[in-house]
């Protein structure tokens, strides 16, 4: 330093110094300046502020232009004109003053001179042009001083075009002896590097050279280069890598002078540096990555200390060991650093972590696993960034497993910040760009198989927009931007729903686009209607899309083209379409009415009489025509007129269904979804897609708040049980913590446990491996199984017994109450399955294999068939004792005095052995209960031991507490079970295992499946006690329907009231009305969806009609309708 | 990198601002007490905000507001706020918040020394102050 001024101050006196302190501010406390601060403070309203600002301004603008100011004046007249533009008035008259005064003033002017200017100018600003001879004069200077600041003005703005003029003299500085000049010419190298990079190309060769300099302080300054130029091509600097790591080495080790310490820690912010540089260069780059490894490791060891700025280096060396090509000993010692973090109660380590997390998750999901419990404690931080960090975390993680628990936290978070300045902006977006994507996603993989109301949710959704405008034209142009790539792509591997969600998108808002002519969109449309695999419902979509966006010369000319070519279609929808869409293109006005823009939120009524007909059907009558008949009648007429029967053809209805066997029912939602085109009900619907979409009895997934929180997955997610992955957070206080992968057995208190089904919920889906326990839904029953099964191998040491259960179930058995835990092992043969054959269980069978030495699979195979009984029983097979006992030996009797109490006075069914095994014998009853139906499972004990038995049921809650229960000898032990269903269908299986164990015969087991047909509407089904009138409303607005004839019985009188009784009588149906020869019936199932039937006589039998909002329910209502009516 | 720097009071005014992207004159002013604002109502170190994120320290009635991005080392920002503060009180000797009001001009060429283009380039304490030292000697002289 002293070298710095050794010229000077050999060339000044010193003698004047009045204060030793070398910057006190004594002296300007009571200037100009001082006063101007301090009148500015006491202030109290910004008007006031303002017009002392412009008084100050008016007698700057006058004294800096007074000839007699000196400079020494002219610099505090400066620094009070930064002060006013820093408050925000602008002081431009100043700008040229301040050019002079880095000119013509010496040393602390000049350096406020240059001050100013780098503060007041902007880089573009043509003054600056007047500053290069200036810097031009004091980079030849003599005065280091001077020197200095030229290098330091320069190295903050200059005129891009100036720089060859000075090029050559910042080259030159490079090899001064002083330090401070070498570095600052580099930084002024810097400069010109980022904003004229070919200008300073032929002195790559300068720039090593000063990372080479024996100065560490030039050796950093060279780094912004090097950092900025790796950015930009990494492959060109791979051969300096050494020199780094070298270079990093000696900062870790402590070789660098010990003023470049903070807070003993050497060089803290080069070590970061470094680091970035470091990452750069071994990312994707195996052998060079090999060479940082120890280097990084070492860093990682040295930065031990308890202090922020360590923290800091850590978070950055943890960084560079995820980007750089991957080694497992380090991987593991960042996560451990990182775990370190997110533990931390201090919220800036917490944060960091969250933040490293989010860095890290994109490359190994695994690790958010481990530390699910603290970033679920992180979501409900008070503090909102911990909050934010911890969303993103979540949004870098959403699968489509957990895509809604995710949501409906970012949402949850929104409406907490409503008013929390524009983070709800960010995260509103974030979730709205990714929910483009994710239902992308959804309708690419989802496809045709989805249910018809995700798709029509999802754009009311879109149509109805959020709160802001500007929101909503966001998410919709960028839906737009993707369709409209996707249609580029290859559209025709996209589902036909997809396909209708992109046309609709396309139709209402591709005008948003600016730059996207209708005609390009058009074209893209008008090619999916030349695929093959387009359905005509697509096309009519399509074609309904491509109405609305004709519009000039180019488009009329591609919809006559269009139109000649579908014109002929053998669909008369498609035909109609074809025509609308020729008419409309040529006709502006016309179109704007029919089809207004942003009409989507407008509620459009639909008159389902179709009044504004009247008129044109009164003159048509008046002209002769016949009056309307309905389709049915006009059959029944007909086949009055020819008494012929026509029964074997069923109705004319769109969509019949001849039988109603088992065989036949296959995919009854498919049928009735098809049945969208024709038919006059449907056809309403497909208008309302035009403009705006008909939703009513829709499920509502997605609601104007967001996603509505379904009640029933969290019920059932409550019975998750989750082997705690770490300790509980609870017990981790310290960052120093340390963490093992082995689950804790301890009993978690409530709390927790809701916190671990969210931590399932939102966790579920990442990673494969597991040593990490995954909590997804569908595991809950290996997951279950495997800690029982744990708990009573240790329990009973080498004697344990595991049972595993197996269960193959016909394809008719698919719309299951959970489906989730079937849908993968349909199988129809009657072998004994193989863990092989049934993936879903392969997990579950590996762990058990883990613990158990001896075990044996048996698999029962349940026939649905036409047996009428309620629960049909299956013998068990015993590998070992054959049952000695006769399954069907009546013990009704007896069974039912040992029915709870509770339950004792409710009706129930037949008592009905399900197997036996020895001593043991299973039998099962079901009891009708006002709010539910409760499924009774009585075990037998006939010897005279005390049996200790597990009786395990998939899919059904227990309502006892506890299912491992010990039976004593010769009594009966009972479980009760609720039945819930999720969704309708015509049989329930119920697959369950019963382990037990006795003291003397060990490692015997029993598998029971039982199969419970019919019970839904006989147990489940409720009366719906509506009006009329109620009925009416109730049956416009239901979506799904089914059309069926149905025997007529007849037992003398009037055989619709006899045929409604029987139903009535045997499923609960409420008989609304009967009016002549028709009469509406409806029910609901318990948990409250509705189905109406719509019944009429007609030619000997009963055509029945029946809607509902729930997809299967129809199907499953008219298929025990036949059975009720068969059995009778 | 670092996008600003700037020193509040907890009146919300500005006792310095630098910024290190162009920001117009007239945006400033209402960014500075939005941000005023939001670190008054917290107590924690670190904000999100929508284009960057602000790192702060409050040395009793001063705040000293960091605006970075994305990419940055939050906690390494947060310690060179600490680091800029060491310095300022090593050449003020014991620095309180009017020896920086008044002495805008000197509190910027230290600045200046340790953050350029939004870059940190020197963190050695005697090398920031060497320039203004010197300067001070031969303005004394």
């Amino acid at each position: 330093m002293s070298d710095v001024v050794e010229k000077t101050l050999t060339a000044l006196p010193s003698l004047l110094s009045l204060d030793s302190q070398p910057g006190s501010g004594k002296l300007s406390s009571t200037s100009k300046l001082g006063n101007l601060i301090r009148g500015i403070t006491e202030l109290t309203s910004k008007h006031e502020e303002e017009k002392l600002i412009q008084r100050e301004l008016s007698s700057i603008k006058e004294q800096v232009a007074s000839p007699n100011t000196s400079m020494r004046q002219m610099k505090e007249l400066m620094v009070r004109a930064i002060y006013c533009e820093m408050l925000g008035y602008e002081a431009s008259f100043s700008y040229i003053h301040a050019i002079k005064l880095a000119q013509q003033g010496t040393v602390l002017e000049k350096r406020v001179g240059y001050l100013a200017v780098s503060l007041f100018l902007n880089e573009s600003h043509e003054l600056l042009l007047l500053l290069v001879n200036t810097v031009l004069k004091d980079l030849q200077s003599t005065n280091l001083i001077e020197v200095c600041m030229a290098l330091t003005v320069v190295s903050q703005m200059f005129p891009k075009d100036m720089i060859p003029a000075i090029l050559p003299l910042v080259e030159e500085k490079l090899t001064h002896p002083k330090e401070i000049i070498r570095r600052k010419a580099v930084l002024a190298l810097y400069k010109f590097y980022l904003i004229a990079p070919n200008q300073v190309q032929h002195i790559h060769n300068k720039f090593r050279k000063a990372l080479c300099d024996k100065d560490p302080g030039v050796m950093t300054a060279s780094l912004h280069i090097y950092l900025q130029m790796i950015k930009e091509n990494p492959e060109g600097y791979k051969d300096l890598t050494a020199s780094f790591v070298t270079i990093l080495k000696q900062v870790v080790g402590g070789k660098l002078p010990m003023d470049f310490n903070y807070h003993s820690v050497p060089a803290p912010w080069l070590q970061i540096q470094l680091l970035r540089i470091l990452s750069l260069l071994g990312k994707d780059d195996q052998s060079t990555s090999e060479m940082m490894y120890e280097v990084l490791d070492e860093s990682l060891r040295r930065a031990e200390m308890n202090h922020n700025i360590t923290y800091a280096i850590l978070y950055e060396c943890v960084k560079s060991i995820y980007t750089i090509h991957p080694k497992a000993e380090l991987l593991e010692k960042a996560a451990k650093c990182i775990g370190n973090f997110v533990l931390s109660p201090k919220i800036n380590l917490k944060y960091l972590g969250l933040k490293a997390l989010t860095y890290v998750v994109q490359q190994d999901a695994n690790l958010a696993l481990q530390h699910q419990l603290t970033i679920i404690e992180c979501l409900d931080h008070s503090d909102l960034v911990i909050k934010r960090e911890t969303l993103e975390l979540l949004f870098r993680i959403t699968n489509a497993q957990n895509v809604t628990v995710i949501v409906e936290k970012m949402l949850e978070f929104l409406r907490l910040s409503k008013d929390d300045y524009t983070t709800i902006d960010l995260v509103g977006k974030v979730a709205e760009l990714w929910f483009i994507e994710t239902m992308n996603t959804v309708f690419s993989l989802g496809g045709d198989m989805m249910q018809p109301d995700i798709p029509n949710s999802f754009l009311r959704l879109l149509s109805e927009g959020f709160d802001s405008t500007e929101e909503d034209r966001q998410l919709r142009l960028f839906a737009v931007d993707s369709y409209v790539s996707l249609l580029q792509g290859e559209p025709g591997r996209l589902p036909q729903r997809f396909l209708q969600v992109i046309s609709w998108v396309l139709g209402e808002y591709s005008h948003l686009r600016e730059g996207l002519e209708p005609a390009t969109t058009l074209r893209l449309l008008a090619k999916l209607l030349d695929m093959k695999h387009t359905s005509s419902e697509t096309k009519s979509w399509v074609l309904l899309a491509m109405s609305k966006l004709c519009e000039g010369p180019d488009c009329v000319s591609l919809a006559q083209e269009l139109s000649e070519r579908h014109g002929g279609s053998l669909d008369t929808v498609l035909r109609q379409r074809v025509q609308e869409l020729r008419h409309l293109s040529e006709d502006a006005e016309l179109r704007a009415s029919v089809l207004p823009r942003d009409a989507a939120q407008e509620p459009l009524e639909v008159d389902s009489s179709l009044s504004f007909l009247d008129g044109f059907v009164s003159e048509a009558l008046s002209a002769g025509a016949a009056p309307y008949k309905p389709p049915h009648q006009r059959q029944e007429e007909l086949a009055q007129a020819k008494a012929l029967s026509l029964e074997p053809y069923g109705l004319s209805l769109p969509i019949s269904m001849s039988s109603c066997s088992l065989a036949d029912r296959q995919s009854p939602t498919l049928l009735s979804m098809s049945s969208g085109l024709s038919g006059n009900s449907t056809d309403l619907s497909h208008k309302g897609g035009s403009t705006t979409l008909k939703l009513d009895g829709v499920k509502r997934v997605w609601g104007k708040d967001g996603y509505l929180a379904q009640k029933e997955p969290v019920e059932e997610s409550a019975q998750v049980e989750v082997p705690s992955p770490l300790c509980s957070p609870s017990r981790q206080g310290g960052a120093d913590s340390t963490h093992s992968q082995t689950p804790t057995p301890t009993p978690t208190p409530e709390p927790e446990k809701e916190k671990q089904q969210l931590a399932s919920s939102l966790f579920v889906g990442l990673g494969s491996q597991s040593s990490v326990c995954l909590m997804g839904k569908s595991e809950q029953t290996p997951q279950r199984f495997r800690r029982k099964a744990k708990g009573q191998g240790s329990s009973s040491g080498a004697s344990e017994q595991i049972s595993n259960s197996h269960y193959s179930t016909q394809s008719t058995v698919d719309n299951l109450l959970c489906n989730n835990l079937l849908d993968s092992t349909v199988t129809s043969d009657l072998a004994v399955s193989t863990p092989e054959q049934t993936p879903q269980l392969s997990q579950e069978v590996a762990t058990t294999n883990g613990t158990c030495d001896a075990e044996q699979d048996l698999i029962e195979e349940t026939d649905p068939g036409n047996s009428p009984s309620l629960i049909r029983a299956n013998s068990t097979v015993t590998a070992d004792p054959p049952a000695h006992k006769d399954p069907d030996r009546p013990k009704d009797s007896c069974l039912s005095s040992h029915l709870p109490a509770e339950l004792a006075g409710l009706s129930h069914s037949e008592i009905i052995p399900l197997c036996s095994s020895q001593n043991l014998d299973l039998s099962a009853c079901h009891v009708q209960k006002e709010d539910a139906l409760l499924l009774v499972i009585f075990i037998e004990n006939s010897s005279d031991s005390d049996i200790e038995c597990l009786l395990f049921l998939s899919q059904v809650s227990c309502v006892t507490d506890s299912p491992v229960e010990a039976v004593r000898s010769l009594s009966v032990s009972v479980y009760q079970y609720s039945l819930m269903v999720k969704r309708p269908a015509a049989h329930v299986a119920l697959a369950g295992t019963a382990s037990y164990h006795m003291a003397l015969l060990t490692q015997s087991m029993l598998v029971s499946c039982f199969c419970l047909t019919s019970l839904l509407f006989l147990c489940l089904g409720r009366p719906l006690c509506v009006s009329t009138e109620e009925y009416g409303t109730l049956w416009l607005a239901f979506s799904q329907d089914t059309k069926q004839n149905l025997a007529l019985l007849n037992d003398g009188q009037d055989p619709l009231t006899a045929t409604l009784d029987v139903l009535k009588n045997k499923l609960q149906l409420h008989v609304v009305d009967i009016i002549g020869a028709e009469g509406i019936v409806a029910c609901r199932l318990l948990q409250g969806q509705p189905c109406l039937m719509h019944c009429r006589v007609h030619a000997g039998s009963l055509a029945v009609w029946l809607r509902s909002p729930v997809p299967d329910l129809p199907d499953c209502l008219l298929y025990h309708c036949q059975r009720a009516l068969q059995e009778h | 990198m670092i996008k600003f720097v700037l020193m509040v009071n907890r009146q919300g005014q500005t006792r310095l601002s630098r910024y290190y992207e162009p920001v117009e004159l007239s945006r400033r002013a209402a960014l500075e007490s939005e941000l005023v604002r939001v670190c008054l109502s917290r107590s924690k170190d670190q904000v999100c905000l929508p284009d960057f994120r602000l790192v702060y320290r409050q040395y009793a009635a001063l705040f000293i507001v960091v605006g970075i991005s994305d990419s940055e080392n939050e906690l390494s920002v947060y310690e060179l706020v600490h680091n800029f503060v060491e310095v300022l009180d090593k050449y003020f000797s014991r620095v309180v918040s009017d020896t920086i009001m008044f002495n805008l001009d000197k509190v910027h060429i230290i600045l200046d020394e340790m953050i350029q283009n939004g870059h940190v380039v020197e963190t050695n304490k005697s090398r920031i102050l060497a320039p203004l030292t010197a300067l001070d000697k031969m303005a004394d002289g």
